[in-house]
């Protein structure tokens, strides 16, 4: 039934492509637009495979994942880029995924890197991107103390609310409650999703939103505005870490190694920066361009393993709920 | 059993709790006025020989042929209902084409057009309901039932809400069409003056029970003592109106 | 034979085939799951707000629309007709762009505290449990007053004068007996719509507290990946909605009509200035967030690239195509679907259409490719969403035009297509233009599951309006924001105008 079905509908296509092998990248909404790294990448890669590249894009990194084990090992997925670090553990528990076999890469990011199944392409910090008339927090606690109205993410349907959810665990520990309490009154609301915080933020409706530091890059680089910049917190930074992985179901697994390798090199690193507005994890050659000098960098740099973020997630999320249900 | 025209053979119909019986033969060619008190089963009997309502007993005859099991469209006989008897999205001759097949096309029919013009409407074919006159449209009905060409005619006081010169205007005329062409009438109405200048008998539908039909002068001026109530207050309730 | 009841034939394999699509998918997910979740404290919690969220919103809908369509029915005025049709707007309009259009008006920068300000008086906000409330009564508000309005143009001229000759005091013996009969049943609609409320509710709720169902589900399954628990609560939501038709069997859901823009006789009604701050507020609420979406999708409209216009297009043959396919199902169902039809037709406005499609998803992948199934899904999806609606407007319309030529017709011999085509078509052509309408409004505005399975090639215009914004990409978003708005509204007014040229 499926046979007869995938071939009525693809038949043309697979006419024209037998001698052509396919690579199919699953991936998030935002990788695949025309100004994202999807189409450039695509171009990149394919000048070199003598295969066929396309990328599918669902919803975020956990909306990713979600369907990955949807399909779980049918799917018709080689790759799937675009999971963060506090997703991994999860996305190795699976057993869809296949080592990457490339030993300890030379990566330009601040932690080391060992994971065997996930390869990074990309990371940045989480950080408040805030309106630069007025006077920056330095801290979650000078946050807290002020009447700064800022616009978070719910850590329960996106990745960037879970990362904050984590930067607090991560920075204060025992005391995250308290600083949750105290952050109550200055946040205005939480969103679903990042569009719709960042969209309140750039509105004006709210002084600040939770976003990435590499988030004033793009309105220096892209837009000339440099009336949005991101808040450096002295207690660090949390870190995301973007990465990618091959299934171990693929029909072209030296295919998708080709693609692996292919994505720390300039054809897929150098577009990242000024396409998916973040830090490369493999420096370009030409370094990073105009408008990239000026953001901060955070003294620490915060991260939890895999495992780690996989423990303390369940805990994380009701402590955040618990303390702004009061 | 004469097996000419309409018999009701031991017929019962049942509407919610109400249900009326009746055992009678109307000869072809007859017109009948059907009275009685309101809320006595008149325009239940007509539902149930138009075919609207199935009996839970008994059989409805034509001629001698059990009629009973038929879809209204598929029984010899047609109806003039109160109100509604003309779609409003439609012509008046589309409207009477419609006795002729379920198509529009019939409406530049030579046959609508005599029709109508036996009612008076020549010149009103391509007009709709709503820009005639209730008079107009009370004939253009006529029409229609004219043309359907049904041995049976069922009319429910289809002329009630036009005025009393209107009413006598259009009893006249189902006087020179429909009875001058041999069609049998079942009228209800609540005139005995009606009756008298159209019906050869009457039908008294009271106490669940529909009667034989009697000779309208006779029954008139004779009436039995349910009948007798009835006409009294009818009369009075219009004096006083 | 009997005309009490409408006969009952494939409006029953219509009316099947609906309740199979909603509850099918929601059994594929549990099964997958290997049963169902258990409900955390969290969950409880959100099951609470959910109920009382939405029969506050329904309630506030409801009262509300009572002064607006008492004196939109009372008073005559120039673009009185368009009036009416603009306040509809807010019901068609897509969430986000809607959520967007309040925080202009009612943000904490809004226009509303911008004008607070100067007069001394202290900002408003609108997050919190209000401001959901607020949200959903800009939606709700205006399906409320559509109803009352059909509702005082149900009652008779007559009875007006009558009323009037009599010296009866007309809301008791007229206005009353009308509102007793139609606001249980607005409300019991409303609250059902409000139920499955998510965008709206997380984004103007101001945090954890204003949880609904709807988000735990999109949390189970789009994070936790807990199909049990996702399964669960849709479940739940589907056993709130049929509690709710059985708690109010005596009360049918309400009829949803055009508006009635037949007026009652000139009647003296109460002080002209009291109408006129009535129509004036409801006007500006429902209106301004309206007018903040048109100003600040200008800039971006006309630089939208070419991909946004092909998902435009898309959009529309979604659109236009779950419209015919609503249509077809809710005019079977309305004439031949008896009771199960009223069941069916309530049970799409509980259903998650995340766990719908994700069950369609589960069922369908093994066998089509996911991308072949895209739009077909969102089509059905967005049909079966939209289904309720039309049910409510056609069947009234459908059993008034049997009521009254039912008889007629049958001794014409007028059956099968011939019925429809010259006595059923043209007597409810009003209303099946404006439930067209309102099918191809929801159904282009709807983000639904076209995200579940849509690649860059196939998304619509929704979806091409919420990656433009998850790549920074503001002033684009906002401008396919308001072509969005326009096409929506554009659709609805052809079909609704359509429908309406008969008369």
């Amino acid at each position: 039934m499926r046979t007869i079905l995938a071939t009525g509908l693809s038949f043309a296509a697979t006419a024209a492509m037998a001698q052509t092998p396919e690579l199919t990248i699953y991936t998030y909404d935002s990788f695949v637009t025309d100004y994202g790294p999807g189409p450039v990448i695509e171009e990149n890669f394919e000048a070199t495979c003598g295969c066929d590249l396309t990328f599918e894009a669902f919803g975020d990194g956990a909306a990713l994942l979600s369907r990955l084990r949807l399909e779980g090992d049918s799917t018709d997925a080689d790759i799937i880029l675009g999971l963060d670090t506090n997703l991994t553990a999860e996305a190795a528990d699976t057993g869809l995924f296949a080592p990457h076999g490339i030993e300890t890469p030379a990566l330009d990011i601040p932690i080391p890197w060992t994971d065997p199944l996930f390869l990074p392409y990309d990371w940045g910090y989480f950080a408040f991107m805030g309106d630069a008339s007025i006077e920056a927090p330095t801290s979650f606690r000078e946050l807290a103390d002020s009447d700064i109205q800022v616009v978070i993410e719910d850590p329960r349907s996106s990745t960037p609310g879970l990362g904050l959810v984590y930067w607090v665990e991560a920075a204060y520990g025992d005391e995250a409650p308290a600083i949750w309490e105290a952050l109550a009154d200055n946040i205005l609301t939480v969103t679903p999703g990042w569009s719709e915080a960042y969209g309140l933020f750039t509105e004006g409706e709210a002084d600040a939103a939770l976003s990435y530091n590499t988030s004033e890059a793009y309105h220096l680089v892209a837009e000339g505005d440099d009336t949005k910049v991101a808040w450096p917190f002295e207690e660090g930074h949390y870190m995301q870490v973007e990465v990618a992985g091959k299934l171990a179901s693929t029909d072209v697994p030296e295919l998708a190694d080709d693609f692996l390798a292919f994505m720390l090199t300039d054809g897929f690193q150098g577009p990242i920066p000024e396409t998916n507005w973040m830090f490369p994890v493999v420096m370009p050659e030409g370094g990073l361009g105009e408008g990239w000098q000026s953001l901060v960098e955070p003294e620490t740099a915060l991260l939890y393993s895999p495992e780690e973020a996989q423990a303390r997630r369940e805990e994380a999320i009701e402590t955040w709920r618990t303390a702004l249900s009061q | 059993m004469p097996t000419d025209g309409l018999t009701l053979d031991a017929l019962t119909l049942t509407q919610g709790d109400f249900s009326l019986s009746a055992d009678l033969t109307v000869p072809e060619g007859q017109t009948i006025a059907v009275m009685g008190p309101s809320g006595g089963g008149k325009s239940t009997l007509l539902s149930g020989i138009a075919g609207f309502l199935s009996p839970t007993s008994g059989r409805i005859l034509w001629n001698g042929q059990d009629i009973t099991p038929a879809a209204p469209a598929q029984r010899p006989v047609t109806m003039l209902f109160q109100e509604h008897n003309l779609f409003p999205h439609l012509t008046l001759a589309q409207n009477v084409g419609l006795a002729l097949g379920p198509s529009l096309k019939h409406a530049a029919s030579p046959k609508v057009a005599d029709a109508l013009s036996r009612v008076g409407l020549e010149t009103l074919g391509p007009r709709r309901p709503a820009e005639v006159s209730g008079g107009q449209r009370s004939r253009a009905a006529l029409a229609r039932i004219l043309l359907a060409g049904k041995p049976l005619v069922l009319m429910d006081e289809p002329f009630a809400a036009l005025g009393p010169g209107l009413k006598q205007d259009m009893l006249a005329l189902v006087d020179e069409t429909l009875r001058a062409a041999g069609r049998t009438l079942l009228m209800v109405t609540h005139d005995p003056a009606d009756a008298r200048a159209i019906a050869d008998q009457v039908i008294v539908v009271e106490e669940s029970r529909a009667l034989p039909p009697t000779p309208t002068a006779e029954l008139l001026d004779n009436p039995p003592p349910g009948l007798a109530s009835y006409l009294g207050t009818s009369a009075r309730a219009r004096s006083s109106s | 034979m009997a005309h009490r009841a409408l006969p009952v034939g494939p409006g029953v394999a219509a009316s099947l085939a609906v309740l199979a699509f909603v509850l099918v998918p929601l059994g594929a997910v549990a099964l997958r799951a290997g049963g169902a979740g258990m409900p955390s404290p969290g969950d409880w919690a959100a099951f609470r707000f959910t109920l009382w969220q939405a029969a506050l919103s329904a309630l506030i809908s409801c009262a509300l629309a009572v002064p607006v369509a008492r004196a939109l029915m009372r008073r005559r005025f120039p673009g009185r007709a368009l009036f009416i049709s603009l306040i509809g707007a807010p019901f068609i309009l897509p969430v986000i762009v809607a959520v967007f259009g309040l925080v202009a008006i009612f943000g904490r920068n809004g226009w509303l505290n911008a004008a607070l300000g100067p007069l001394g008086l202290p900002p408003l906000s609108i997050y919190g449990a209000h401001g959901v409330i607020l949200a959903h009564v800009f939606f709700n508000l205006p399906l409320a007053t559509r109803m009352l309005l059909s509702g005082f143009a149900s009652i008779p001229g007559e009875h007006w004068r009558l009323a009037e000759a009599l010296n009866l005091p007309r809301f008791r013996f007229l206005e009353w007996p009308m509102l007793r009969d139609r606001l249980p049943g607005a409300f019991l609609l409303i609250f059902l719509i409000c139920l499955t409320s998510f965008a709206v509710a997380l984004t103007l709720g101001g945090g954890p507290r204003a949880t609904t169902l709807e988000l735990a589900i999109y949390q189970a399954l789009r994070f936790d990946y807990d199909l049990g628990k996702a399964a669960l609560m849709a479940a739940a939501q589907c056993a709130v909605c049929l509690a709710a038709l059985a708690l109010a069997r005596r009360v049918a859901l309400a009829p949803v009509a055009a508006p009635g823009l037949g007026l009652p006789p000139r009647l003296p009604s109460g002080p002209l200035w009291l109408d006129a701050l009535v129509i004036a507020a409801a006007g500006a609420f429902l209106l301004l967030p309206l007018a903040a979406v048109v100003t600040s999708g200008l800039a971006g409209i006309a630089e939208l690239p070419p991909t946004i216009w092909r998902a435009a297009l898309r959009s529309l043959i979604v659109a236009l195509s779950a419209t015919a396919l609503s249509m077809a199902l809710a005019l079977l169902m309305a004439r031949t679907g008896g009771r199960l039809a009223e069941v069916a037709s309530a049970l799409p406005l509980a259903a998650s259409s995340l766990v719908t499609g994700t069950g369609i998803f589960l069922i369908l992948f093994r066998l089509i490719r996911p991308e072949a199934l895209a739009l077909p899904a969102t089509i059905a999806v967005n049909a079966v969403i939209a289904l309720p609606f039309a049910y409510r407007i056609l069947r009234p319309a459908l059993q008034q035009a049997e009521m009254n030529y039912g008889r007629l017709a049958d001794q014409l011999g007028l059956a099968g297509l011939a019925r429809w085509r010259l006595m059923l078509a043209p007597l409810a052509r009003g209303p099946i233009g404006f439930a067209a309408g309102l099918i191809g409004a929801m159904a282009m505005g709807d983000l639904g599951v076209i995200a579940l399975f849509a690649s860059q090639e196939q998304q619509t215009l929704p979806l091409a309006m919420s990656r433009a914004m998850g790549a920074y990409r503001m002033e684009e978003a906002a401008g396919a924001g308001l072509l969005l708005v326009i096409m929506a509204f554009g659709l609805f007014w052809i079909f609704d105008r359509g429908g309406r040229d008969a008369n």
